[in-house]
């Protein structure tokens, strides 16, 4: 990866990212491709009493405008913002794979712009023009159009989005056949759409649900026929996201045992798949159980239990997106690009050469004795940094070979022997690509977190070149 | 790395480093072709980014002007009146100007992906603080509209908010100045430590003044049209206030923005590095500032106009102030490309004599290796062996699991027993578990058990 390589030695880059790409993820589904449905329905049934019972219509809109509201609020700052940060993160972390993914995806991310502007612009309008339209039937019926327009952007938004997470997983034909259609038709996208959906939708419901408890306190005979309506919902919906779920759930083997056998034997894979099925039953039974509760007895529905079923989908849905990650593992693009960024073509030159000679920003591209230490620790920031800190919170090396090796001072040989082979002994780091020099190196620096630990600064502390030899230019002769 | 003292010794000691001759990089690009013609990256870039800007000029400018507002509306509060009308625009500008970014940076990330990616990292904590600092602000934002009558006996802590986020939003344009100056200095990268180093480039505080004035010039036009319109009611609501009045108030905010960018301009030329300028450059930003002299003639004429005239040339001003920002947009793309083309060049030429490596080291390595010892493996399952256990095991030495020898002792006569091991390993000892080998064949498993048990000899 011929990048400047920003790194968090402390808590790691993988939970920046995940923290961002999670927060997202979870609002667009619940509040935006899940919500604006649900809003739309609530605002029809007010349309429909308009004439007949103008006072009932109007709680309908009301309540209809709160959740809104709400929806608006986070979906326009945390949603939006998180979206452009899933971008930098990532062009932080990995920018060699988030730079061939545009060029893989170009025309996908500029349609899914296009949709987007539409999106917000829509959100925009149905937002600000709620209180100016709604003064006669025919202005509402407008109003409640932008509403179903909407929903149906969001959704192709989600949808769109849905196919460069699958191509990440598995990258079907592309390999071998590189243009975009491969990449876009590849055999996971459908049982994620088909997951994703219903899913969305239920925590649509789940939402309202929940803000609809704090908002008709005062008002119960209305709040038992919100309630019942929007459990409905939640009823509809709930099967077909367990479905999905599970449909997904066989679909992965089915798709990664062609591609990644090995992944389905390691050790995280093995106890997540254990895990979902659990969390998908207890998170799906328990928002049924709530969404019957309020059918059939709102009057007591607890707010807390609707809280704490949504907090269960939001993890669920984390957990799933957990599996992306380390599922395509130790590929960040399945089979052309391991995760720390090298393709799989570079190996055997970088295997020849070192990976330091073809590295244009660490400031050591020779090895001698003198300058072990520094090789080492580009050597560990090239090829180990995107998944380890070195002595930091979360994954660190030091720990990680403590648990091996224990306490007393390792030793070079099976320093060596074990990286040699890291990848066949866990599948889903990828091989150590550098040469013997390197490899020497390497454990000079792993070995000094043993007594002498440092933090170790990533690009944007500075690159460090100064401290080299100075002006000899470094361009290309 | 950096002497002992003050901050501002410190900023000089890294404005000094910048200015060094430091070792130009060259890095290599990203193998694949550009899904689109270049062209077509230029114009989204160019175009986008200024419908981008403008609603960016908008909502920073919108904040500025609501915040003068409600300062004035703690004496009159008719302008207190005159600043929520004005923050009502920002809600909308503020989403626009999001989303309309996206494209831009979708652009700039495909054409300069290197040099782009190169300058997020090198700057990275600051770069990744734009989301949540960006967060904060409009959050803080919706606050201040939303509890706006609220908020009306605790004037103190109303104004604060939006001085908050005001304060946001002007550092952040800090950091994508920094970002897309330092971008275009291959020669600085090796020299710039973090964010505030590459702050003293010494392009970055014009540009940002430049910035700064196109925000209040901006929005003082946008303000002018919104107060303006038949629809809106400003006698109604504000009957304190002469709509007149405000709007030639605004427009003296657009006329003084747009003198002050005739002296400001000069000085980014000149604080430009000489190596990007060229004729096309300059005269492209020539024309602009030409066709720029007749919108401040007809602003003049605006501010000097009777009431009954007033008005009459804002459609002229506005158009000439797009075709302005359309000029000085490609004067700024042109000046990018005559700095970063040639270094294209080195990156292309060095991306592709690095693919010529890579293949030729593939069919190298592909190569069946010359017939050497033969004698050194003489069972496949110390193949098996040497590729899947070795990272772990030894033979006569216990690594990260037991000794083969002591396994071989363990399975002795019993290879169903140790195949099913490796199948399906238990827990003995202390220490990490054995992953289990489900990747092998059988074949593999048989074979790396029968060489095991071969040890016992
Ligand atoms: C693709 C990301 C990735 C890369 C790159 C990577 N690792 Fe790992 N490594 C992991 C993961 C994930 C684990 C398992 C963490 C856990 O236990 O949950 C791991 C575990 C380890 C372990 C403990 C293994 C065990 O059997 O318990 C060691 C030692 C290790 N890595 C060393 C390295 C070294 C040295 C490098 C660089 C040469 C490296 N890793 C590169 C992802 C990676
Ligand atoms: C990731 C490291 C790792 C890899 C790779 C690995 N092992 Fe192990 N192995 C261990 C550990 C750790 C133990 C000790 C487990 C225990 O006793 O709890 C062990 C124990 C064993 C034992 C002793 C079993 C016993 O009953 O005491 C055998 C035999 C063995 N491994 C064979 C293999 C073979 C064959 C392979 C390659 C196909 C292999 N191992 C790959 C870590 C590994």
């Amino acid at each position: 990866m011929d990048f400047p390589i920003f790194h968090l030695d402390f808590i790691g880059n993988r939970a920046m990212i995940a923290i961002i790409a999670v927060l997202h993820a979870v609002i667009n589904h619940a509040l935006a491709v899940g919500l604006m449905p649900v809003v739309t329905m609530l605002e029809i049934k007010g349309f429909r009493l308009m004439a007949t019972q103008p006072e009932l219509a109007e709680k309908w809109d009301r309540l209809a405008y709160r959740i809104l509201f709400f929806a608006f609020i986070i979906t326009t700052t945390i949603g939006a913002m998180t979206g452009v940060g899933i971008w930098f993160s990532a062009a932080l972390i990995n920018p060699a794979s988030i730079a061939s993914l545009i060029r893989v995806f170009f025309g996908a991310w500029f349609v899914e712009w296009g949709v987007f502007v539409t999106e917000v612009v829509l959100m925009l309008l149905y937002f600000l023009t709620w209180k100016k339209l709604k003064s006669s039937m025919a202005m509402k019926f407008r109003h409640v159009k932008y509403g179903l327009f909407l929903s149906f952007f969001s959704w192709i938004t989600m949808a769109i989005i849905v196919s460069i997470l699958a191509f990440m997983m598995d990258t079907g034909n592309w390999n071998t056949n590189r243009s975009f259609l491969y990449g876009f038709t590849n055999p996971l996208y459908l049982p994620q759409l088909a997951f994703r959906t219903p899913l969305a939708m239920t925590m649509g419901g789940m939402i309202a649900l929940f803000l609809t408890l704090i908002f008709t306190r005062n008002d119960q005979p209305f709040r038992a026929v919100a309630l019942r309506s929007i459990s409905k919902w939640v009823l509809v919906w709930g099967p077909f996201a367990a479905g999905g779920a599970m449909l997904y759930y066989y679909m992965i083997p089915q798709n990664l045992t062609g591609n990644l056998p090995v992944a389905m034997g390691t050790i995280e894979f093995q106890s997540w798949y254990q895990q979902i099925i659990v969390i998908v039953a207890v998170a799906i039974g328990l928002v049924i159980l709530l969404a019957n509760w309020a059918y059939f007895r709102p009057r007591t529905t607890p707010v807390w239990l609707a809280g704490v079923s949504i907090l269960l989908i939001a993890g669920l849905m984390g957990h799933f997106e957990r599996l992306r990650e380390f599922i395509r593992k130790p590929y960040v693009i399945g089979e052309y690009m391991y995760s720390n960024g090298y393709r799989v073509e570079d190996y055997p030159l970088l295997k020849r050469d070192g990976v330091l000679k073809h590295a244009n920003f660490v400031a050591t591209k020779e090895i001698t004795v003198d300058n072990q230490l520094a090789a080492g620790r580009d050597v560990f920031i090239l090829t180990c940094s995107r998944c380890h800190t070195s002595n930091g919170a979360v994954n660190s090396l030091a720990s990680k070979f403590t648990n091996m090796f224990g306490t007393k001072p390792w030793e070079s040989g099976p320093l060596k022997g074990y990286i040699k082979n890291m990848h066949s002994a866990r599948y889903f780091m990828p091989p150590f690509p550098g040469n013997d020099e390197e490899l020497e190196a390497l454990t000079v620096f792993i070995k000094s977190l043993q007594d002498y630990p440092q933090p170790v600064p990533g690009a944007q502390d500075g690159l460090g070149f100064q401290k080299a030899t100075p002006a000899k230019p470094l361009a290309y002769n | 790395m950096f002497p002992e003292g003050t901050f501002l010794k410190r900023l000089i000691f890294m404005f000094i480093q910048i200015l060094l001759q430091a070792p130009t990089i060259v890095q290599k690009d990203i193998p694949l072709p550009l899904p689109v013609p270049e062209w077509f990256l230029i114009v989204v870039l160019v175009s986008m980014f200024l419908v981008h800007m403008l609603f960016i000029n908008f909502m920073v400018g919108g904040s500025i002007i609501t915040l003068a507002y409600q300062l004035l509306g703690l004496r009159k509060p008719d302008y207190d009146k005159l600043a929520y009308e004005v923050a009502q625009t920002i809600t909308v500008n503020k989403s626009m100007a999001v989303v309309m970014g996206i494209a831009p940076l979708l652009a700039i990330n495909t054409l300069y992906t290197t040099y782009f990616y190169t300058a997020n990292a090198l700057t990275g904590l600051m770069w990744i603080m734009i989301i949540p600092l960006v967060t904060i602000a409009f959050l803080l934002l919706y606050a201040h509209k939303f509890l706006w009558h609220r908020l009306e006996k605790n004037k103190l802590l109303h104004i604060s908010i939006l001085a908050t986020s005001v304060a946001i939003f002007l550092f952040v344009p800090l950091i994508f100045l920094t970002n897309v100056n330092l971008m275009m200095f291959p020669d600085k990268w090796s020299v710039v430590e973090g964010f505030l180093s590459a702050l003293t480039l010494p392009n970055v505080f014009p540009r940002y003044l430049h910035f700064l004035n196109a925000c209040l010039a901006a929005s003082g036009l946008l303000l002018v049209w919104y107060f303006g319109r038949s629809s809106f009611d400003f006698e109604g609501k504000f009957p304190a206030l002469s709509r007149y009045r405000i709007r030639l108030n605004l427009y003296t905010v657009t006329f003084y923005g747009s003198v002050v960018q005739f002296l400001v301009g000069p000085i980014v030329l000149m604080t430009l590095p000489t190596q990007g300028l060229g004729w096309n450059v300059l005269g492209v930003i020539l024309t602009g500032a030409s066709i720029a002299v007749f919108a401040l003639f007809w602003l003049w004429k605006e501010l000097n106009a009777q009431e009954a005239q007033f008005g009459k040339h804002f459609p002229k001003i506005a158009v000439t102030m797009g075709i302005v920002v359309l000029f000085m947009g490609s004067g700024r793309q042109l000046y990018r490309s005559n700095v970063i083309d040639p270094h294209r060049k080195l990156v292309a030429q060095k991306t592709a004599d690095y693919e010529k490596m890579v293949q030729e080291a593939r069919t190298e390595a592909a190569r069946p290796p010359a017939a050497g010892p033969a004698t050194a493996i003489n069972m496949p399952g110390e193949t098996v062996f040497n590729g899947n256990c070795v990272a772990c095991h030894q033979v006569d030495e216990k690594l990260v699991g037991p000794a083969m020898k002591e396994a071989a002792q363990i399975y002795k006569g019993n290879i169903n027993g140790l195949i099913g091991w490796i199948r399906k390993p238990g827990k003995k000892r202390e220490g990490p578990a054995m992953p289990a080998q489900t990747h092998l064949t059988d074949e593999q498993v048989k074979q790396v058990a029968e060489w095991i048990l071969s040890l016992n000899t």
